[in-house]
């Protein structure tokens, strides 16, 4: 009995030991994929989003299909109005934005801003976005005198399409969200633009 | 008798008991251990075509999840950003680096590179992002802490276990909707209970929740 018991738990030990060294711990990093224990129609013959499919229609194997040449889905901005355009009927820049701002507009605008545009254009819309510092240039200043002056529309087109060196936003923004963003960046130019009369007078008497 | 069966056969039957008690042990702590999805999906980490490093992006840069992944407070799906996402700010910088030379390939092409994807449930399993992320549910909850990561690597085990954890208690869980992909959040006198109550959170628990 006990050299059953010996040659019994040196073989026991001797497996726990090789399984362990060869399946490793939990979270350990592997590069080889999930094993499936029962991979009962984990996958099935369906397309998800952004895969690659070997149906033979789709010959440049992509399961998220790009649009027609000359069409577009139906949920996307398709109506030429001056809310999906920034332009006015005749062609030229809306001077005002087609929408009302309030303040969900704003503060909707400014989380899309912070997103979307602070790593270039900075928090505050100084032009000193987190990029700039490994070699993007040419960033617009939102304050200076030109971007202040630019209508609603033409910087709604700036977005949508991007700009020189600044890529199209488009994709990323819907018209609602251009307009928020557009909101958000007048209150930041606002900001620099107030005089010291306006500040209310209980205000003022705090000022240093 | 004792020409057939040995005296050392008496202990058969003790032998084997012990034996068997030991070995089915093993296998149950063994089976318990390792067949889950806590040891064969956590731990994933695909070499990716290209060396992408959401440390720096993310936690370096400060960039928000959303700046790539722009769809996922939008649509069921999170999205891989196309290349040319990646071009809005490769275009200047690091432009002649070899490390995105595919990028520049693909954006040029048109052909996708070929990303490999680490988080995957069974394709009978609806998990819609956007529903999560609108309702104070962070990234990191289901993808671990992705900014500290150089290399992304599937954290948690995304059972179905996993899920009904949070289904079943939100407001251990919820934070204020804004800091969704501020991944390094810590709660500090966030009362869950009441943003689970206040924003009328009623997470499923039934197969159909997540199940069609």
């Amino acid at each position: 009995m006990r050299k059953f018991l010996v040659y019994f738990f040196s073989f026991w030990a001797l497996t726990v030991v090789v399984g362990l060294s060869v399946l490793g711990l939990r979270g350990s990093t592997s590069r080889k994929p999930p094993l499936e224990v029962f991979p009962d129609m984990d996958h099935q013959p369906k397309l998800r989003p952004q895969t690659v499919t070997k149906f033979a229609g789709f010959a440049d194997g992509l399961s998220s299909r790009l649009p027609v040449a000359g069409t577009i889905s139906r949920d996307s901005a398709w109506e030429l109005n001056s809310f999906n355009t920034g332009k006015t009927e005749d062609g030229g820049w809306v001077d005002a934005m087609p929408v009302p701002v309030t303040h969900e507009l704003v503060k909707r605008g400014r989380e899309r801003y912070d997103i979307y545009c602070t790593p270039c254009h900075g928090a505050a819309g100084d032009g000193n976005g987190v990029t700039t510092q490994f070699g993007m240039a040419a960033v617009a200043k939102l304050h200076d005198e030109r971007l202040i002056k630019m209508s609603d529309g033409e910087i709604f087109n700036t977005i949508t399409l991007g700009k020189n060196l600044m890529g199209p936003y488009g994709e990323k923004l819907d018209p609602k969200d251009r307009w928020a963003v557009i909101s958000y960046v007048r209150a930041l130019q606002l900001s620099r633009l107030g005089k010291k009369e306006e500040i209310p007078d209980a205000v003022q008497a705090n000022l240093k | 008798m004792s020409d057939i069966f040995p005296k050392w056969t008496n202990q058969l039957p003790l032998m084997a008991g012990v034996a068997g008690a030991v070995l089915g042990l093993t296998a149950v702590a063994g089976i318990t251990y390792f067949v889950t999805p806590k040891y064969t999906r956590v731990g994933y980490q695909p070499k990716q075509p290209v060396a992408f490093s959401h440390a720096i992006h993310a936690d370096q840069l400060g960039m928000d999840c959303r700046y790539c992944h722009d769809d996922v407070d939008k649509s069921w799906f999170s999205n891989i950003p196309s290349s040319s996402t990646c071009m809005n700010c490769h275009s200047q910088v690091k432009k002649d680096s070899d490390k995105l030379q595919l990028v520049r390939d693909s954006y040029a092409s048109g052909k996708p590179i070929p990303w490999v994807q680490i988080h995957k449930v069974p394709d009978y399993v609806y998990f819609n992002h956007s529903v999560h992320v609108n309702r104070g549910i962070s990234c990191v909850h289901c993808h671990g802490e992705i900014q500290k990561m150089e290399e992304v690597y599937h954290a948690e085990s995304l059972s179905m276990s996993f899920c009904l954890e949070c289904h079943r208690e939100p407001e251990k869980f919820i934070r204020p909707n804004e800091l969704v992909t501020k991944l390094d959040w810590k709660n500090e006198g966030f009362d869950g209970k009441k943003a689970v109550h206040d924003w009328k959170v009623q997470p499923g628990q039934s197969c159909s929740t997540c199940h069609r």
